[in-house]
């Protein structure tokens, strides 16, 4: 049993109206890989916010070796040989590797050793990285190894890992769990947050695991199966979605060898796309992030026009349509991001209901606005889906990411689609609510919509999907019938990561 | 040390608060400005917010003025708050005032001499169209080219001024007094007179149509999916592409709007108070409506209020100009602290300012 490096004594922390926090007591060894396990709001974030000197304890205790830690300051925190790699990266697009690491440093050295060190701990840690590369042109992963490398270069002795491998291709993965293996078993201890049951049970040597608030247990995940862990977490049994029996149908939408510009400079430009999407068929797109996703969503939901034939609904050419005439003939569509793209943050959930609803749903006629009927919508989204609110008057932003979620895709699917494209719809959301949405998905397709799912959880994408495709770079590989794929061959359908194993092996 | 927070939701007492503090603030700084130029400040601020409308001297002449110059000011800045609300930033109304004004006066003069009741309403269609028209520059610049509404707007007043300069010394200079700079008097030629429709209230056409665009604009924004599109479009512009709303469209229509609305106050202006073309004929109603368009916080209603405390200080500023001497621009530089005020105090609808003892590590 290895010296605890860190204590934690009975954590509390409140917000107005909601204890995040109630009594979190824990110890992280030295070297060990600590799992921090929970759904949203379960305060996974709140407890690695206190460790981490952003948020203070209201009460209870932490110590680092024997001594009392209380960090005013994330500065205080790093100084103290804490260090954390957000979910959600801080790099500038428009500097290099280099200057990105220099600017989340207390005292920069000059860039040229900076560089240097760059490249010696990348490949210590099998890592590569080339520091004056633009950050715009890296891929996901490759940002996070920036994040990560400029965490190492800090000597850590505990490292914080929020949602790592979420924008990660599974070869990506194993390259980021033998480093981290590597970083363990020499004395960084690592808390790693996640509810990705399976990575944990893999990588981890103990979870603690969260909800509401409060600590359910401390555990060997690897004693228990992937199951237990999530009604651990859940604190209900879980059912596995079901899938109405059906027949495909007719092809719904088609795209024709579409090559389309991204509006982005920094965006992925689609190249020649092809496939066909049949009614009743659930197609899973799986990718890692910046691959073309977004722009493959924009073009189907119509935010970027196509060329008129290239993009066709039951044999009708659609593409040169714009959102609103193809949500008329039954295209819609939930963009990934949801707060600013599928929902206005500072307007109610009843403006919101309106937003993509307002035709289909005759909410308006002749341009006037029937507040009541959109009120009346919007509560129907809030009752189906179970968003918990305290009404349709509340402001999107004021709703959490996994309820807003919920509102935005059942809004999509209260309009009775032909077919829906959604991207990530359970991304950030937790299991039973992500439940919820797959299960109001594979419904829709039941009464036979055709679906489109872009995800790069490739286990949920797995589990819903009829037919699978990845795309990579923009281009969209054939699409395959998913039974019977295995997640090996995806990870080479998504590709890219081919030379970073010869990376590591010449650096091991 | 000093922190600031962003609040989770907007402070909706400061929202409110906000434009009376600024007034306040605004009689305080000026009444120091007041002072500095040797004046008795009391007395100044009293001359200006007061006085006209409660002094048994002037209020006579006065109580009338305040429709008149009102007008103008609410019927341009409903249209500007609209583009505001969008994010579509049309800084150049003054302009947009002088062409429909010389729209509305050259139609006017082109009938001259004849007698007819369709006179006055092609006016108005022309007073509309010439400030839409010149709105429409930016417009199509940014649609185009994606060019910066804010600049090319504004430069085009000072064309417009330029145009209105040319105006009244050739081409519509009064063919039977050529000594004299500016335009036959359009208050001596009935058909195109925009004359008081009730006498000594100040009561012109303009102010019917002012009315009319606070009731208009009240209902499109609360009722209406352009007035939903319109503030989409201002808060988050992707959920608006989302929403199927165009973005050009909405510049054309915003810019559009906006321009025949001040093309119409000009030439409500020139057809009745202002009288004829001239040089001096823009007083900066144009600008003056930024101010009322952000005191009446982009409200329709709020407008209506704003318009009036604004219109109070032009009338007061005259009087103060003749009865303590003070310059000119003095009241343009009360005006502007307005504003200032305004957008310094806004600071606090969306922060919260924090004292806190600094413990750093």
């Amino acid at each position: 049993m290895p010296a605890p490096l860190m204590q934690l004594d009975g954590l509390t922390k409140s917000y107005p109206g909601v204890r995040a926090n109630d009594d979190i007591s824990f110890n992280i060894g030295e070297g060990q890989i600590h799992a921090l396990l929970g759904e949203n709001g379960a305060g996974k974030s709140t407890l690695v916010k206190m460790i981490y000197g952003l948020v203070r304890p209201d009460s209870g205790a932490m110590t680092l070796y024997g001594a009392p830690f209380a960090p005013a300051q994330p500065t205080e925190a790093r100084l103290n040989g804490i260090a954390m790699v957000f979910q959600h990266f801080s790099l500038f697009d428009a500097l290099d590797v280099a200057e990105n690491v220099a600017l989340g440093m207390e005292n920069p050295p000059p860039l040229r050793d900076l560089a240097r060190r760059i490249r010696t701990v990348s490949e210590e840690y099998g890592l590569p990285l080339d520091p004056t590369r633009l950050v715009g042109e890296l891929s996901a992963g490759e940002r996070q190894r920036v994040e990560i490398v400029r965490c190492l270069l800090q000597d850590p002795r505990l490292l914080i890992m929020d949602e790592p491998t979420s924008v990660l291709t599974p070869q990506e993965v194993g390259i980021l769990f033998r480093t981290l293996r590597k970083l363990a078993s020499e004395g960084t201890a690592i808390l790693y947050i996640s509810h990705k049951l399976e990575e944990i049970r893999t990588l981890c040597d103990e979870a603690t695991i969260l909800r509401g608030g409060r600590k359910v247990a401390t555990c060997d995940p690897r004693e228990k199966t992937a199951r237990e862990l999530a009604e651990l977490m859940v604190g209900q049994i879980l059912t596995p979605p079901e899938r109405p029996a059906r027949a495909m149908g007719d092809v719904v939408l088609e795209v024709d060898n579409l090559s389309l510009k991204s509006s982005n400079p920094f965006g992925t430009s689609l190249k020649d796309i092809s496939f066909q999407l049949r009614a009743g068929e659930v197609l899973g797109i799986a990718g890692v992030a910046g691959n073309g996703q977004d722009e493959l969503l924009l073009m189907l939901s119509g935010e970027l026009r196509a060329p008129r034939n290239q993009v066709r609904l039951r044999g009708k050419p659609v593409g040169h349509l714009g959102p609103n005439g193809r949500r008329g003939l039954g295209v819609v569509a939930a963009p990934e991001e949801r707060l600013g793209h599928a929902a206005a943050p500072d307007m109610s959930l009843t403006e919101n209901a309106l937003l993509s609803a307002a035709r289909r749903k005759r909410l308006e006629r002749g341009g006037f606005i029937d507040w009541g009927k959109a009120e009346a919508f919007a509560r129907d989204i809030i009752t189906r889906f179970d968003v918990r609110t305290p009404g349709p008057h509340v402001l999107a932003r004021a709703l959490s990411g996994g309820n807003l979620q919920k509102f935005v895709i059942g809004r999509e699917i209260e309009l009775d689609p032909d077919v829906i494209i959604v991207n990530q719809p359970t991304w950030g959301v937790d299991a039973s609510a992500a439940a919820t949405i797959r299960q109001a998905l594979l419904d829709l397709a039941g009464k036979g919509a055709g679906v489109l799912v872009i995800r790069q959880d490739l286990d949920e994408l797995l589990e819903v999907a009829d037919s699978f495709a990845a795309l990579n770079e923009g281009r969209l590989t054939p699409v395959r019938p998913a039974k019977g794929l295995s997640v090996e061959e995806i990870g080479l359908m998504m590709g890219g990561s081919g030379d970073m194993h010869v990376a590591h092996e010449a650096a091991e | 040390m000093i922190r600031l927070e962003k609040r989770k939701e907007p402070s909706q007492i400061w929202r409110i608060a906000n434009p009376f503090l600024a007034v306040v603030l605004t009689m305080i700084a000026g009444g120091m400005m007041f002072a500095a130029l040797g004046k008795d400040p009391v007395a100044a601020i009293r001359l200006i917010f007061f006085d006209p409308l409660f002094s048994e001297q002037f209020g006579s002449y006065s109580r009338p003025q305040l429709l008149i110059k009102t007008a103008p000011l609410i019927l341009i800045a409903v249209g500007l708050a609209i583009g505001f609300k969008a994010n579509i930033w049309n800084i150049g109304a003054e302009g947009q005032y002088i062409m429909g004004a010389l729209f509305g006066a050259g139609v006017a003069l082109a009938f001259y001499p004849i007698e007819g009741w369709y006179i006055f309403p092609l006016m108005i269609l022309a007073g509309a169209l010439g400030g839409f028209l010149w709105a429409m520059i930016p417009a199509i610049l940014k649609t185009r080219f994606n060019t910066n509404e804010i600049l090319v707007s504004l430069l085009l007043v000072y064309v417009a001024e330029r145009i209105l300069a040319a105006m009244a010394l050739g081409l519509m200079r009064n063919p039977d007094q050529p000594g004299f700079p500016g335009s036959r008097d359009l208050r001596r030629y009935e058909s195109a007179h925009n004359a008081e429709l009730i006498a000594n209230t100040g009561l012109h056409w303009g102010v019917v149509a002012a009315l009319i665009a606070v009731i208009f604009a009240y209902i499109m924004m609360t009722r209406h999916m352009l007035g939903f599109h319109v503030q989409l479009a201002g808060q988050a512009p992707r959920a608006a592409r989302f929403g199927g709303v165009s973005p050009a469209r909405l510049v054309i229509i915003c810019l559009g709007l906006a321009g025949a609305l001040a093309g119409l106050a000009g030439m409500f202006e020139v057809s009745g108070p202002g009288g004829q073309v001239r040089i001096e004929f823009a007083t900066g109603y144009g600008f003056t409506a930024i101010i009322v368009a952000f005191l009446g916080r982009l409200n329709p209603i709020g407008i209506v209020l704003a318009g009036f405390l604004l219109g109070l200080t032009y009338i007061g500023g005259e009087l103060s100009q003749m009865m303590l001497q003070l310059p000119s621009a003095s009241i343009q530089v009360f005006q502007g602290m307005l504003l200032f005020f305004l957008l310094a105090l806004d600071f606090q609808t969306n922060y919260r300012i924090r004292l806190t003892q600094g413990a750093r590590a």
